[in-house]
C-alpha cells in the first residue's frame, strides 16, 4: 500500500473511468508486464470515456471517492470518433462544479493514452495518487464524520 | 420550447436560507431537452447542494423528484407526497411551473433554480437561440417564416435600420440581422416584392403591453358553466 495508509485514515480510493480501446489495455498490459501501479487506483471500465457523464463522477466524489481519473483515447484516436474530446469537456466542467461546490476541482483529472501506452497507464495512476495524497481523503468521505 | 439555464449554485443556496429539507422539482418537458431542469440536472443539483452544505457544515437533506409538466395540476398531483415532506421546494421549471407549484401548493415556499430565458430551439447540440417572443399576432407569413420580432433587436416591421452590417446587427457580430435573413429567403423563394408592401404599426396590446393574457375556449371547457 501507498503511504496513505499509513497515516490514521483509510487508504485513498480513486476511481479511474478508463476508454476499453485504450487507457483499460494499457492497464491490462502494464499488468502483463508486471508492471506496478498504486493499488489505491480502483478501475470502472468504459465503452468509451464519451460514456462519463457530470453525475456519475459527482456521484462518485459524494460516496466518498477521493479522485476520479477519466483516461481516454489520444487525441485523434478516439474509436467513436470524439467521445475523448467530449470526455475532456465534460471534465472541465465538473471541475468548475466542483469549485462552486467547495471541493478541489483537481480531485477530477482527464489523461489520454493508447493501449500500448502501459508505462505511462503507471505514471498517470503515480501522478494521480500523489496528487490525491497531498489534497488528503475526501472532506465528503461518510466514515471520516 | 422555453429555454433556460440554471443559476449559479451560490444564488440557489442563498434562496434556500436555512431550510433543512429541500425538494428539487424537475420537469420533463422543454427544460429537460435543453439541458436545464430534466431528471438529470435535477439529481446533479441535488448532489451538488448535499455536498456543498456538507462542506459548509451545515447538511441539508436534498431529495430530487421529476414530473412530467410542472405545468399541469395533475402531474403536481403526483408528487404531493414528497413536498409535504419538505420544508422548502427548489423548482427547476421555467417559471411557469414555479408558479403553477406555488399555486397547487399553497402552504408551501418554492423557489427558482432556473432563470427562464427565451422560447428557441437547439440550433446545435449545446447552443439554444430565440425564434418567439410570442407577441400574440403572429407575422411569420409576411416575413417568410423569419420573426422580425423576435430576432431583429429593435423588432422593426419594415427593416432593416442604419445598423445592418455585412449580414450583422449592430448589437454584436454574433447576432445575424433578421432583416437581412428575411431579404435572402424571399429572394431565394422569388418573392422579394413582398416587401414593398409596408406594414402598419403593429397592435402591441396582443402582447404583453396589453396586460397579463389569457384565453377560453368555450368548446373545450367542461360542465356547465354560466354565460
Amino acid at each position: 500500500m501507498s503511504d496513505s495508509s499509513s497515516a490514521n485514515h483509510p487508504p485513498l480510493s480513486i476511481l479511474a473511468y478508463c476508454c476499453e480501446h485504450c487507457a483499460y489495455a494499457a492497464a491490462d498490459l502494464a499488468g502483463s508486464l508486471r508492471m506496478q501501479y498504486p493499488p489505491n487506483i480502483r478501475i470502472v471500465r468504459l465503452p468509451c470515456t464519451g460514456k462519463i457523464d457530470v453525475l456519475i463522477i459527482l456521484q462518485a466524489l459524494e460516496d466518498g471517492a477521493d479522485g476520479v481519473m477519466v483516461a481516454g483515447c489520444l487525441p485523434g484516436d478516439c474509436h467513436f470518433l470524439e467521445g475523448n474530446v467530449n470526455a475532456k469537456r465534460r471534465v472541465k466542467h465538473i471541475r468548475n462544479l466542483l469549485g462552486e461546490i467547495g471541493l478541489e476541482p483537481e480531485r477530477v483529472r482527464m489523461y489520454q493514452l493508447s493501449s500500448a501506452m502501459a508505462g505511462e497507464f503507471v505514471r498517470i495512476s503515480e501522478e494521480m495518487t500523489r496528487e490525491i495524497e497531498k489534497l488528503g481523503p475526501n472532506p465528503l468521505k461518510k466514515n471520516q464524520r | 420550447m422555453i429555454i433556460a439555464e440554471q443559476k449559479k449554485l451560490s444564488e440557489i443556496t442563498a434562496l434556500l436560507g436555512d431550510a433543512s429539507k429541500v425538494l428539487v422539482i424537475g420537469c420533463g418537458t422543454c427544460v429537460t431537452v435543453c439541458f436545464a431542469g430534466g431528471s438529470r440536472e435535477a439529481a446533479i443539483l441535488a448532489a451538488s447542494l448535499r455536498m456543498s452544505t456538507q462542506l459548509a457544515g451545515n447538511g441539508k437533506q436534498v431529495a430530487d423528484v421529476t414530473v412530467q409538466r410542472q405545468c399541469e395540476w395533475e402531474y403536481l398531483d403526483q408528487i404531493a407526497e414528497q413536498v409535504k415532506e419538505a420544508d422548502i421546494l427548489l423548482s427547476l421549471g421555467c417559471g411557469i411551473g414555479v408558479q403553477a407549484i406555488a399555486e397547487h401548493f399553497p402552504d408551501k415556499w418554492v423557489v427558482p433554480g432556473l432563470n427562464t430565458s427565451f422560447l428557441g430551439l437547439p440550433v446545435e447540440q449545446g447552443i439554444w437561440s430565440e425564434r418567439c417572443a410570442a407577441c400574440g399576432d403572429c407575422i411569420l407569413g409576411l416575413t417568410g417564416g423569419i420573426c422580425p420580432i423576435a430576432r431583429c433587436s429593435k423588432s422593426l416591421l419594415n427593416g432593416p435600420c442604419g445598423g445592418s452590417e455585412a449580414g450583422h446587427c449592430e448589437v454584436s457580430k454574433d447576432i445575424p440581422c433578421a432583416w437581412q435573413l428575411i431579404y435572402d429567403r424571399l429572394s431565394s423563394l422569388g418573392k422579394v416584392e413582398m416587401l414593398y408592401e409596408l406594414q402598419p404599426p403593429k397592435n402591441w396590446q396582443k402582447a404583453r403591453d396589453g396586460g397579463p393574457r389569457k384565453i377560453t375556449r368555450e368548446d373545450l371547457l367542461l360542465g356547465e358553466k354560466e354565460d
